[in-house]
């Protein structure tokens, strides 16, 4: 028996269909809704790519059953800000060139800006620590820092 | 062949859909010019308009075999292209990987995409603005030499004719000239220029379409069903229990190859966990504790020496000073953060499969042998998925993808599981290689000789498909091996034989993961290197420097020398306390004959807990003519520190019957607070031709860190990856 879970997504109230409510929120934003910023990377909770904005709070999708979203504020990449109005750090991976194959970049994006939140003037060292458990295979590590770095200064 | 339990009919009466509506790949879509308006476009490499077509509104559609592999090549390509016809970026548009209009530009690895494709695309473009000079000077009454082009306008004695005019609708049909003359790169506006990457802006806001974004209409989810034991034989199985799940299509089963498919992604992973099978026993994988053991009894199918100067037994057998050591290699596996992921759909006899395949003609031969089709009834497109760095699992998606298509009628998508692609990816080959080496009275290295056990590269260069493996079907007899080139060393050593012992078998099936083989090999060489000066009691740097004669090398090296500030040492620290500090020079001629890069590792090393901690890499680099500098700079960061994951953590863990590190957790990799500062000096030579830069400083990364330990704790690590576990007792030793 489908069952319908509403939430507000990027500001839009929005619903969807599951047959099954302990489906993960990934496959109902990606398949459902249509969404390519959170990706699916490992389906246990490891690398950071499905990272969405939950209330405020960055979690991951792909095991964060799509019935916990019910009533709550979603938040992607698609919302965080769009390539005609990008927010600060979208901004400041663009000019840090800071993405390899980018696979990673919506975690690294998604985690950094709940982080930006409760620190905004952090160190690299914080930076990385904020960061220590979304993975990057390509090695961008270094820009990605330094985007972050320059995000949380313009947002000052 | 179908399944043991539905049948193609009631499949499709399951599925509840007859029709499926074709859709093209976005990029094809996107392609300005539409190849079908003018009959099938010409693929030949040889044909200015396989490469390139300029339609009536003065796009330009460049067509390239090598795709962007998450490496910026795109941008690359199209600055190459922009530059040499003479007009904006803005007007060039890119189709890449797409075996209907690509031409085959060979597999993109090697680090060849800017080398041989982009100087490819480059001459196909300069052969064009010739052509189209000539004919704007005919057609303006201008002489050919008053002519110049700019932003698409050729423009002389104030008069001017667009390209768009010059070709019309038209194609160019013209023969790819290799002499074509190139425009004169201190003339160059694009190439040269840290322009910003084009896929970025998409890419942080979740507007790309990767791979595994990818819908076809009609489009159905699948999941393979993996053998617990790597070539266990399927005896029995059930869904029932998959009955239940709603959206549940039905299963297909071909041979070992066992697949289930839903109509929602969510209902195929459960279907997939809640299938029944039971399957043989199979413990053929090698004991891991006695891998080196195994490698070194493996049958040799062939012997091959790579080098050879002088007399080097006569020279070893005559020196004072002898020195011996082994170094070996770890198992790998890609990693990519995003599993391999592909469509497949079967319409009207034809075969179209989306994938992130580096490789989109070589997959179309092997998926043709593997479902006994023509390959011109086969259509692979490259869609840009999860960084790639070799071949990965994308092209055993695609014929996982293509098998089950070819079942069920409807687009099938088959997206690997995080344990799938750590678990079933082809593997970078376990290497051991043996070192021998003499000095002379002068501490100069008079003899040098190395073996290499490495598996044997016969035939053609791909991979068997895992599907047609699992549903024994027509497949590749040989695999691809490891690869010898950088065995040989850039040094000038009187006696020096390098050889290989081809291996008949190896314990996974081999792949090439970023600088196959150039990195095991430039391990041993630039270890032992040093080893061989710390016997001579020299400096590592001034060691190499004095063995060198090629200008070039000794340009990038002492630009190195001043980029690290290296001070000479000829012992190690001897740092007593518990964090003891070194660090390590390495260098590489890429396979002796193009990028050289040479590197400084600065390291810590903690005698309490083993830890290696890299600090910071040096790096100066010479790839020729740099494209673009701020990519290249992505390129050195990706391979340094991708590498010093590799070198410092990563290590395939096994059982008698598979492979058990199958997430990030039993196979870790480098995080960021273990990342390394690096500090990079580019030595452009705009003049020269550009060589590769996708995988050269990977290749010095595990020596330089091995040395670097030796001058900090005064011990050879000799064995990748170098665990606390291998320092502490290294450390013992």
């Amino acid at each position: 028996m489908s069952k319908t879970i509403s939430f507000v997504l990027n500001g839009r109230q929005r619903s969807v269909q599951v047959d099954d409510p302990e489906m993960p929120l990934l496959y109902a934003l990606r398949n459902d809704l249509g969404l390519h910023g959170p990706r699916f990377g490992c389906g246990l909770a490891q690398c950071g790519a499905c990272t969405v904005h939950v209330e405020g709070k960055a979690v991951r999708s792909c095991t964060f059953p799509v019935a916990q979203a019910a009533g709550a504020k979603l938040l992607t990449l698609e919302g965080l800000g769009t390539p005609e109005r990008p927010h600060a750090l979208q901004k400041a991976f663009i000019e840090e060139q800071a993405v390899q194959c980018g696979y990673c970049i919506n975690g690294m994006i998604m985690q950094a800006a709940a982080f930006l939140q409760a620190n905004r003037r952090p160190t690299d060292s914080q930076i990385k620590e904020a960061l220590a458990d979304n993975l990057c295979r390509c090695g961008t590590h270094a820009r990605i820092v330094r985007a972050v770095k320059r995000a949380s200064e313009s947002m000052a | 062949m179908l399944t043991d339990q539905i049948s193609r009919r009631d499949f499709l009466k399951t599925s509840g859909a007859l029709v499926v509506t074709y859709a093209l790949a976005p990029k094809a879509a996107n392609a300005a010019i539409d190849p079908n308006d003018l009959g099938p476009k010409t693929v030949a490499a040889d044909r200015v308009d396989g490469f390139v077509a300029i339609d009536g509104k003065g796009v330009v559609t460049v067509y390239s075999g090598k795709v962007d592999l998450g490496t910026g090549t795109d941008t690359a390509l199209t600055q190459i292209a922009a530059e040499e016809l003479g007009v904006p970026m803005q007007r060039v548009k890119l189709v890449t990987g797409d075996t209907l209009l690509t031409p085959d530009q060979g597999p993109t690895f090697g680090s060849l995409t800017i080398q041989n494709g982009g100087v490819q695309i480059r001459q196909a473009c300069a052969t064009a603005r010739e052509a189209l000079l000539d004919r704007a000077a005919q057609k303006l009454g201008v002489s050919r030499s008053d002519l110049a082009v700019q932003d698409g306008w050729i423009r002389g004695n104030g008069k001017r004719v667009a390209y768009a005019e010059l070709v019309g609708d038209r194609r160019l049909e013209l023969k790819l000239d290799a002499k074509a003359p190139l425009k004169d790169p201190s003339a160059y506006t694009i190439v040269g220029k840290p322009v910003p990457r084009l896929d970025i802006p998409e890419k942080v806001t979740g507007r790309f379409t990767y791979m595994q974004d990818l819908k076809v209409k009609g489009m159905v989810h699948a999941r393979v069903v993996r053998p617990p034991a790597m070539r266990a034989t399927l005896e029995n199985w059930s869904d029932a229990q998959c009955k239940q799940i709603p959206g549940y299509l039905g299963a297909v089963r071909k041979g070992s190859f066992l697949a289930v498919v839903a109509h929602d992604e969510w209902a195929a992973i459960k279907a997939a966990s809640a299938i029944e099978a039971r399957w043989s026993k199979w413990e053929g994988l090698p004991d891991k504790a006695k891998l080196w053991d195994h490698v070194r009894a493996s049958r040799v199918a062939k012997d091959e020496v790579l080098q050879n100067a002088g007399d080097s037994a006569a020279a070893l057998g005559a020196a004072p000073k002898l020195l011996k050591a082994t170094y070996d290699f770890a198992v790998h596996t890609h990693g990519s953060i995003g599993p391999s992921c592909a469509v497949a759909e079967f319409k009207d006899g034809k075969l179209t499969a989306w994938s992130a395949s580096q490789a989109t003609h070589l997959l179309r031969k092997q998926v043709a042998r593997m479902l006994d089709m023509s390959e011109l009834n086969i259509r692979c497109l490259y869609v840009e998925g999860s960084g790639c760095y070799g071949r990965n699992g994308h092209e055993d998606a695609a014929a996982d993808a293509a098998l089950i298509a070819r079942e069920v009628g409807r687009p099938v998508r088959v997206q690997w599981s995080r344990a799938d692609e750590h678990g079933w990816d082809p593997k970078g080959p376990p290497t051991l290689i043996d070192y021998r080496g003499a000095l002379d009275a002068n501490g100069n290295v008079s003899a040098w000789e190395s073996e290499a056990f490495i598996p044997e590269r016969p035939g053609q260069i791909a991979v068997t498909l895992v599907a047609a493996d699992l549903a024994n079907l027509p497949k590749e007899a040989s695999h691809p091996g490891n690869i010898h080139q950088g065995l040989a060393i850039p040094y000038a050593v009187p006696n020096i034989r390098a050889s290989a012992h081809w291996l008949a078998e190896t314990p996974f099936r081999p792949s090439w993961i970023r600088t196959p083989g150039r990195m095991q090999n430039s391990f041993g060489n630039e270890c032992f290197l040093d080893e061989l000066a710390a016997a001579a009691g020299a400096d590592p740097f001034e060691y190499r420097v004095r063995n060198l004669k090629d200008p070039r090398g000794l340009e990038l090296m002492e630009r190195l020398r001043k980029l690290a500030a290296w001070t000479p040492r000829t012992a190690p620290a001897g740092d007593a306390g518990e964090i003891a500090k070194g660090r390590g020079v390495s260098y590489i001629k890429y396979e002796l004959v193009r990028t050289y890069v040479g590197v400084v590792a600065d390291v810590e090393v903690n005698r309490r807990t083993g830890k290696v901690r890299v600090e910071r890499f040096f790096v100066a680099h010479d790839c020729g003519q740099i494209i673009n500098p701020d990519g290249l700079r992505n390129q050195i960061d990706g391979n340094i520190i991708q590498t010093v994951s590799r070198t410092l953590i990563e290590d395939l863990q096994w059982n008698r019957s598979a492979v058990t590190s199958v997430d990030w957790q039993s196979y870790p990799i480098l995080r960021f607070p273990e990342v390394p500062e690096i500090v990079i000096d580019l030595v452009d030579r705009p003049k020269e031709r550009p060589w590769g830069a996708g995988e050269p400083t990977a290749a010095v990364v595990p020596s330089a860190i091995a040395n670097a330990v030796y001058d900090a704790v005064g011990v050879r690590l000799r064995s990748v990856p170098f665990t606390p576990e291998r320092v502490r007792a290294a450390l013992k030793a």
